[in-house]
């Protein structure tokens, strides 16, 4: 077992130089702080963070392996769950892979239909963040007001798919079926609701003078390192990096919507700079999800999937598929032997990418900086271990 | 929604793994620090102490008796275990629609050691299983536990997987499974409400059977009755069921 000697007061001078020793402090991998299983080693000088080293696997549960053993069907079920706050998204990129395989062109009521959902799974993510990060600073109210918002989605969202988080919505060809009647107007109806409440979290958060102490210039995360770590998301958009695959390689129907679809970008690179993104994000989505509804009540009715065969089979070859998730850069690079089971689903998932940047970002900072900057890196632990 | 009938220790003859780890090897030193159940740090992996019912809980007459499980059953101090998915729909169950603390549970438990309900959300992976474990050896008795959600009660998706644990039960005893995945928070209302409701006809005296005040267990299942024979095919039935022990086939 390794000693280590501390002392306090004036008895400190005799232990060290300085009066202090390196200590190890093991946050996680289950800790208030961390919501979820990551698991943080920190080497602290006092207060301070020397290196800081995360150990991610924790939850772990193999799912690329999996791909390899389920059809193309039923890899949709799998891939919504790495990252469970964005499911849609996540079942998105698969299906496009798959598509783009089979050479597939998809309806366009089925397009605009995802776009729309796509928006709306991308607020219920936010509200989710924007109520944990202030939770986590140690104010308790926004949270509230943001799952109140997230229940008015979820239910629009589950009375067209079943689901409250894992949709299953998307098949390969299109979605599962077509909208119940008189879906839109009841989603207008949430969209508005939900809009009209963001107001509270702006002025509860933002206006806050604790909130902005203990966020500004806090964890300022250079665009250097946003590049040389792969972050992306709103994440790389606060510290400047102006790159949003829905602007920059539209996939679809983001091409059409390009008056309604603004980049929130920052460049202070802080906390309180990713979650102003955070937030302008969701006030941008929910445009973008209004434009969508404008749109498809213009649409001819029309069929939302194409008819498969009874066993599906990707051609042999090679594709990758990247969509604008949430919380960043999804992407998958399906390899296919022309079997049934892809043979290889390379999951490139956001989160991993976006915590890697704690081992630069942590050393400097003191310990109650770490709990402000990891609730700002957005990520979701499924994410990270996949 | 499914209610084990008996907690797993003591009672169905089977030893080790499956027990939570409670030692049966020794008691408190007469004169010793008073056991708490509770594995010691000085000693990591060692089995822990012996549980037991205080003197209080023991002599208590009946009627005390159920007005302590009425407490208990209204006061869950809950700590929530969250892992995956089914953390979210935990949030949300705490959250203002559902709001489960009106039914006495309440989220607040600084860390297992002031918990009475651990709720184990999400995936256990075989990384996490021994985390999983010694948090539910920290908490004091009497503790319950609820698995919810499909990944903590089977494995869930992930049946398969190389990495993930088939089932929180598995490491530690269960006591209410919520099915689903995730479960709706409607469903984990209704696996607190069967958890109170079993809390509400408990005798802690038959808890904790297998401690140093209980009458002599129930004598052991013997191991054969674990090795039925093969179940012959439709042809050879009867010749089978002859030849074979006496329970093979009757009970199924």
């Amino acid at each position: 077992m390794r000693e280590t000697t501390v002392g306090i007061g004036s008895g400190a001078e005799n232990v060290t130089e300085l009066g202090t020793s390196d200590m190890v402090l093991n946050i996680g991998p289950q800790h208030p702080s961390t919501h979820g299983v990551l698991r943080l080693k920190l080497v602290l000088d006092g207060e301070r963070i020397v290196s800081a080293e995360p150990v991610v696997g924790y939850m772990h549960r193999g799912a690329e392996k999996l791909f390899e053993a389920r059809d193309y069907r039923q890899i949709v079920m799998l891939a919504n769950r790495h990252d469970w706050l964005s499911a849609f998204s996540n079942e998105l990129g698969v299906v496009l892979a798959v598509e783009r395989m089979l050479g597939m062109e998809v309806p366009e009521r089925a397009v605009w239909l995802r776009t729309l959902l796509a928006e709306l799974n991308r607020v219920l993510n936010h509200l989710m963040f924007l109520g944990s990060y202030p939770l986590e600073l140690g104010g308790i109210t926004p949270v509230f007001y943001a799952f109140e918002g997230r229940e008015t989605l979820q239910h629009v969202l589950e009375e067209a798919s079943g689901g409250r988080m894992h949709y299953m919505f998307n098949r390969v060809g299109g979605l599962k079926e077509d909208l119940p009647a008189g879906w839109t107007g009841r989603v207008r109806a949430a969209v508005a609701q939900v809009r009209a409440q963001m107001g509270r979290i702006d002025d509860l958060v933002l206006g806050n003078e604790i909130f902005r102490g203990r966020t500004a210039g806090v964890g300022v995360l250079a665009p250097e390192l946003v590049h040389a770590y792969g972050v992306s998301g709103p994440i790389a958009r606060a510290s400047g990096v102006d790159f949003d695959l829905r602007r920059d390689e539209p996939y679809l129907a983001y091409g059409e919507l390009g008056d309604v679809l603004r980049v929130a970008v920052r460049e202070e690179g802080d906390c309180l700079a990713r979650f102003e993104c955070l937030l302008e994000q969701t006030h941008v989505s929910l445009d973008l999800a209004d434009a969508c509804l404008d749109r498809i009540a213009g649409l001819a009715p029309g069929p939302v999937n194409l008819r498969l065969p009874k066993v599906l089979k990707a051609p042999e070859g090679h594709t990758y598929a990247w969509t604008e998730n949430p919380l960043g850069v999804n992407g998958y690079y399906l390899v296919s032997r022309g079997d049934k089971t892809p043979w290889r689903l390379k999951l490139r998932s956001a989160s991993y990418n976006n915590i890697q940047a704690l081992t630069e970002l942590l050393p400097g900072t003191l310990v109650a900086d770490m709990v402000a900057i990891l609730g700002s890196m957005f990520f979701v632990v499924g994410d990270i271990d996949k | 929604m499914d209610v084990t009938p008996v907690r797993t220790s003591g009672t169905s003859g089977t030893s080790g793994g499956h027990s939570a780890g409670h030692g049966h090897g020794h008691g408190a030193p007469a004169g010793g620090p008073v056991p708490l159940g509770i594995p010691d740090p000085a000693r990591p992996g060692a089995a822990v102490e012996q549980r037991r019912l205080g003197p209080l809980a023991r002599l208590a007459p009946d009627p005390v008796k159920v007005v302590l499980n009425w407490g208990r059953r209204y006061s869950l101090w809950c700590f929530n275990f969250g892992l995956a998915c089914c953390a979210i729909e935990f949030i949300a169950a705490s959250m203002a629609k559902h709001d489960f603390i009106r039914m006495g549970v309440i989220p607040f438990a600084p860390g297992p050691r002031q918990a009475d309900l651990m709720i184990v959300s999400g995936t256990v992976t075989d990384k996490m299983a021994p985390a999983v474990k010694r948090l539910y050896e920290q908490m004091p008795e009497p503790k319950y536990v609820i698995s919810f959600g499909a990944c903590s009660n089977s494995g869930g998706p992930y049946w398969d997987s190389y990495a993930v644990t088939k089932g929180v039960d598995q490491i530690i005893p269960v006591d209410v499974y919520v099915p689903g995945c995730p479960p709706r928070p409607e469903a984990l209302l209704q696996g607190i409400l069967k958890l109170q409701e079993k809390i509400a006809g408990e005798s802690l005296a038959e808890r904790y059977a297998d401690g140093p005040d209980a009458a002599p267990a129930a004598p052991r299942v013997p191991d054969a009755a674990l090795r039925r024979p093969l179940v012959g095919g439709p042809g050879s039935g009867p010749a089978a069921g002859a030849s074979g022990a006496p329970r093979s086939g009757a009970d199924r």
